[in-house]
């Protein structure tokens, strides 16, 4: 039954290469694949129709940053107003409410270090042990998460919320890490990607020379999990940066705010008696939110992409 | 329960002498311990917390008394319920297949090495995952409006008259779009990772025999990354089921199409947040989440055994 | 998969246990200790001591407020979160209260979901804390929402006695007179949208609140509450003029389907294509950061009326501050709530643009002449002091008012997407509210 599928599998096929441990199993570039495929204008244009599709609701983004509330009010939200306010609204998002913004953006920073970090780690060592150790409960493992992941988490709200608050960790920064600290996601990435990069030779090798199982995780493991690693944490850096609801309703003060919920709450001052409309600064706001995560991901490419093919070829 | 396990150790298992895999039984727990209690605490024991909280009604008038199951018989006759979850099925049955296909021939038409500015195109399409829910719904609500957004813009420009998105009709299609804006991104890097780990081996065994491109396809590409294409359709098929956020942040716009039972997740949050219903929301949550998992499983079951 | 369940229940088993430890009983050792008579002395006392009041509360006003309250009383500390308003204050509100910790020390609450809370015990009595003597100082629409027998479980802050708000530079163009009965008004409707059909007179797409309020302007009595005995009922005289006439504005399509208080709204406002807004006298803080492109084009004018010269008006939101039962320390929380609504803190907040509830604010002479510069000068005060004074003070909303307002679109809703008529849809409205009402406890009459 779970035999049948050869996920991300070069190590899956060694059996079949007879061992050809010299011969590189991947492919490096467009001169390994079959056919030596000429670039074709049709498959771009195709392929550009669907990048189209998703870039025109950024570029309506990024143009209405560039303008004030009145220019919001009365210009086509493709093209630009008549008043160019991009750095108006960018000072003022800065210095809104005595420059809140900057303390978001910094709890948003903390969450995603923590948060994302520690996501990560976990999942590094859990995607490694399902991987690479046979033990008790371990099938049950994946099954059990997978089937909490499948509750939904709304009505999971106010559990979580009453426990943590007897914890005395509700409307701190404990209440947004502890529960961004786990990535079922990630836990199947890391195994997957353990069970490829890994080779058991190797650690038994470490074994043989006396290594414990912390030192040949670290010194063995660790090294070829990289990649991997660049992956998952890309992917629970985004669901740091981007989680609402759980902070939403573990934190009451907005000192302790992710940048969504002050976005959020920015935008809804619009809805308040009295409130300041600012849907100017909603704007530049959600636009300077995104703009470090799009820098991390163009840093960070170089890695997770060589890094997808680099850590299979292990030996 | 032997299915959710990446199949590469199960092949691999039996070529490993046993005895020293057992030698070190409990070793794995010291790896998979942090996690597994984190989770524990977030996940396993708000949903022990639940599933008591179930077993009661705490009403306004007369406070919390123990009713045992009357909450899940409630649940299963509640029309609300049933029509919500009807409701996400049918997003489920035609949002996720053309979000997964795109996605998939996305991924196929990179890894062909026959696009122009390849590198481009990925982080382009990869780029809306970036930008949180709240901010994407805020933009497409804006593009959705008929008289000021791009649809009025469309309107006034052509002298036609588009259909409202944000209508009882079509609110559902256009949280599919929103939805499938978010994620098209995010499922092709997965399976155009899993794409970009295929053998050469294979390849190179294909052009021996000849085979032409959709061959190639059919025959190594799909079959090499059908764990990747599972687990997407398994967390696509729990995202959809639990669809919240964009319904949620839309709802201001549309307030007489996305009904406070709009989708289950959202109706369990309506009943804890509205009404103070915990009791019964749990029971609701606990009811959607075997759904979910028993489907889940299905998936699973199915998308192995194909071409096994 | 059955070891895996076997394992996952008794997993389950165990940590229901220690949920249940953790969460003792559900239901709270209620407040009806007697509360014994708080003298001034005690709450000076409580003042010279000193300490921290958490303030959870979006008023934007309060910001001074506090801020001359530690002036006054340099030993106290107000923390104020200023928090998103609406359903996610209460969210959080009802959070704190069901833990029991992280409780605030003083709460803003709407008067529709005042009697929730002070029904389920959530919130203190201030009648003891000398609360009971100042009924004179408030308006009887606001008294009459904090108020239930010779209990007093908030102090108003604020009212929204209703205004019709028009924007003049639409009414002059197309030479259409300002209405002052809802006939008038529909007549207007149709007026208007036939000159330009870009144009309505307003905008509704079903507002759970506007709708009670002119119901409540009208003369209905939908809710009757009578400590659990509650009854819910659309259908009397009221209703049916309300319902006869709005019925006229959307079938003949003259309102404007969009959804109040977003972005497309504002921008309605600003450029003429929404010619009317009746809501409460709140608005002109809105109109001003909300739609600054139409500044000077606005005008109020009273609320129209059921029969010609017939001054019946009614609240349209409107809040009070309250004292939780949790809170840590009542007497220092109550000084506040004094000062804040009853006290000094009423004209920092009128001064800054909040609408009283307060008489004294009210008759006097410098509000009432203060120019709307947003208005072109007009002196708008006159015309919502004159409608704070005819509200009606006997409607009652609710005891679940949250909660019946959180399903008006899945309800009502209908008649603005469907050909669900408004009584038909109320109907339903009144059945779902029933309904709920009888699974919480309630005695509710049909």
């Amino acid at each position: 039954m779970s035999s049948s599928v050869t996920t991300t599998s070069p190590s899956a096929a060694a059996p079949a290469d007879g061992g050809t441990k010299s011969a590189p199993r991947l492919r490096t570039g467009r001169k390994h694949t079959p056919g030596r495929p000429k670039r074709s204008v049709l498959l771009t244009v195709l392929t550009g129709l669907i990048l189209v599709y998703t870039v025109v609701p950024l570029i309506w983004l990024v143009i209405s940053a560039t303008k004030s509330m009145d220019g919001l009010a009365n210009s086509n939200g493709m093209w630009f107003a008549k008043d160019f306010a991009l750095w108006q609204n960018i000072h003022d998002t800065f210095t809104y409410h005595d420059g809140i913004f900057v303390r978001w953006l910094l709890n948003t920073l903390l969450y995603v270090v923590l948060g994302a970090g520690g996501a990560t780690l976990l999942a590094i060592l859990g995607g490694y042990a399902l991987a690479k150790f046979n033990f008790p409960g371990k099938r049950a493992v994946f099954a059990v998460v997978i089937g909490a992941v499948a509750v939904p988490g709304t009505a999971l709200a106010v559990p979580t919320f009453l426990m943590f608050s007897k914890m005395g960790l509700t409307d701190t920064p404990w209440a947004v890490i502890i529960p961004s600290l786990v990535s079922p996601f990630g836990l199947y990435l890391m195994w997957v990607f353990a069970s490829e990069a890994i080779p058991t030779e190797l650690m038994e090798a470490a074994r043989i020379d006396g290594a414990g199982e912390v030192r040949t995780f670290f010194q063995v493991a660790l090294p070829l999990l990289a990649p991997g690693t660049v992956t998952v944490l890309l992917f629970t850096t985004v669901a740091t940066w981007n989680n609402y609801f759980l902070p939403l309703i573990m934190l009451k003060d907005p000192n302790w705010y992710p940048l969504t919920l002050g976005l959020d709450a920015w935008n809804s001052q619009a809805q308040t008696i009295g409130g300041d409309v600012v849907f100017n600064l909603v704007i530049t706001g959600s636009l300077l939110t995104i703009v470090p995560l799009i820098a991390a991901f163009l840093l960070l490419q170089k890695y997770w992409q060589s890094g997808l093919s680099a850590g299979s070829v292990k030996e | 329960m032997t299915t959710l396990e990446p199949p590469v150790a199960a092949k691999r298992a039996p070529a490993r002498p046993a005895a020293k895999k057992d030698r070190r039984s409990w070793t794995g727990w010291g790896f998979v311990g942090p996690f597994v209690t984190v989770f524990a605490l977030v996940f396993l024991a708000p949903i022990g917390y639940s599933i008591y909280l179930s077993l009661f009604r705490d009403q306004l008038i007369g406070g919390t008394s123990f009713v045992g199951l009357d909450n899940y018989t409630q649940a299963l006759q509640d029309d609300q319920f049933w029509s919500s979850l009807g409701r996400v099925s049918l997003f489920l049955a035609v949002q996720v297949p053309i979000m997964l296909g795109i996605a998939l021939l996305i991924a196929l038409a990179l890894d062909s090495g026959r696009l122009f500015g390849k590198d481009f195109f990925r982080i382009a399409i990869f780029l809306p995952y970036a930008v949180p829910a709240v901010v994407a719904t805020l933009m497409w609500g804006f593009m959705y409006g008929t008289k000021y957004g791009l649809v009025g813009d469309i309107n006034t420009a052509f002298g036609i008259t588009l259909p409202d998105p944000l209508s009882s009709d079509l609110v559902l299609a256009s949280i599919g779009n929103i939805v499938t804006w978010e994620f098209i991104g995010y499922n092709m890097l997965i399976f155009y990772s899993a794409l970009r780990v295929i053998p050469l081996s294979l390849y190179e065994a294909a052009e021996i025999d000849g085979a032409g491109q959709i061959r190639v396809i059919t025959a190594i590409k799909l079959p090499a990354i059908r764990g990747a294409l599972v687990i997407a359709t398994i967390f696509s098929i729990i995202g959809s089921f639990q669809l919240f956020n964009e319904p949620a942040i839309l709802r201001p716009l549309a307030r007489n199409a996305i009904t406070t039972d709009f989708t289950p997740n959202f109706y369990t949050y309506s009943l804890s947040f509205n009404g103070q219903q915990h009791n019964y929301s749990a029971a609701v949550a606990i009811i959607m989440g075997l759904i979910t998992m028993v489907i889940a499983y299905v998936v699973q079951l199915r998308g192995m055994r194909k071409g096994a | 998969m059955r070891r895996t369940t076997g394992r996952l229940a008794r997993g389950i088993t165990l940590l229901s246990v220690l949920a249940l430890g953790a969460t003792a009983c559900g239901s709270s050792d209620d407040g009806s200790k007697d509360q014994k008579a708080v003298s001034a002395g005690d709450i000076q006392a409580a003042l010279k001591k000193g300490g921290t009041v958490d303030v959870w509360a979006w008023e934007p006003t309060l910001k001074s407020v506090a801020a001359n309250f530690e002036k006054k009383y340099p030993k106290v500390k107000i923390n104020l979160v200023a928090d998103r308003s609406g359903d996610k204050h209460y969210t959080a509100l009802s959070n704190a209260l069901a833990a029991k910790k992280g409780v605030p020390d003083v709460a803003q609450v709407e008067y529709f979901a005042l009697s929730q809370y002070s029904l389920t015990k959530g919130l203190t009595n201030l009648a003891p804390y000398g609360a009971d003597k100042l009924k004179a100082k408030y308006t009887p629409g606001p008294w009459n929402a904090v108020n239930d027998g010779d209990k007093v479980y908030g102090l108003p802050m604020d009212s929204g006695p209703m205004a019709m708000f028009y924007n003049k530079k639409v009414f002059d163009k197309y030479k259409i007179a300002v209405p002052t009965t809802w006939d008038e008004y529909v007549a207007a409707a149709a007026k208007l949208h036939k000159a330009d059909p870009k144009v309505y007179i307003a905008n509704d797409a079903g507002d759970a609140g506007f709708t009670t309020s002119m119901l409540w302007q009208a003369g209905s009595r939908p809710y009757k509450v009578d400590g659990t005995k509650v009854s819910v009922n659309f259908d009397d005289a009221g209703a049916k003029k309300y319902t006869d006439t709005w019925q006229k504005l959307l079938d003949q399509k003259l309102v404007s389907p969009i959804n109040g208080w977003t972005d497309d709204w504002y921008k309605g406002l600003g450029d003429g294509t929404i010619a009317t807004l009746t809501t409460g006298a709140w608005m002109p803080a809105n109109f001003v950061t909300g739609v600054p492109k139409a500044a000077g084009q606005w005008r109020a004018a009273p609320m129209p009326a059921w029969t010609k010269g017939d001054k019946a008006s009614a609240e349209n939101g409107g809040s009070s501050l309250t004292v939780p039962e949790l809170a840590k320390n009542k007497e220092l929380a109550y000084a506040f709530v004094e000062y804040a609504n009853a006290g000094d803190g009423v004209q920092t907040r009128v001064d800054e643009g909040a609408f009283p509830a307060t008489v004294a604010q009210l008759q006097d002479p410098k509000f009432l002449s203060k120019k709307f510069d947003y208005f072109d000068g007009q002196e708008a005060n006159k015309i919502f002091a004159d409608s704070a004074a005819n509200v009606a003070s006997d409607w009652s909303y609710l005891p679940f008012q949250q909660y019946a307002n959180s399903i008006f679109n899945d309800t009502v809703g209908k008649a603005y997407v469907s050909g669900v008529k408004l009584p038909a849809a109320l109907k339903t409205w009144q059945d779902a509210s029933v309904k709920y009402g009888t699974e919480q406890g309630f005695t509710v009459e049909k």
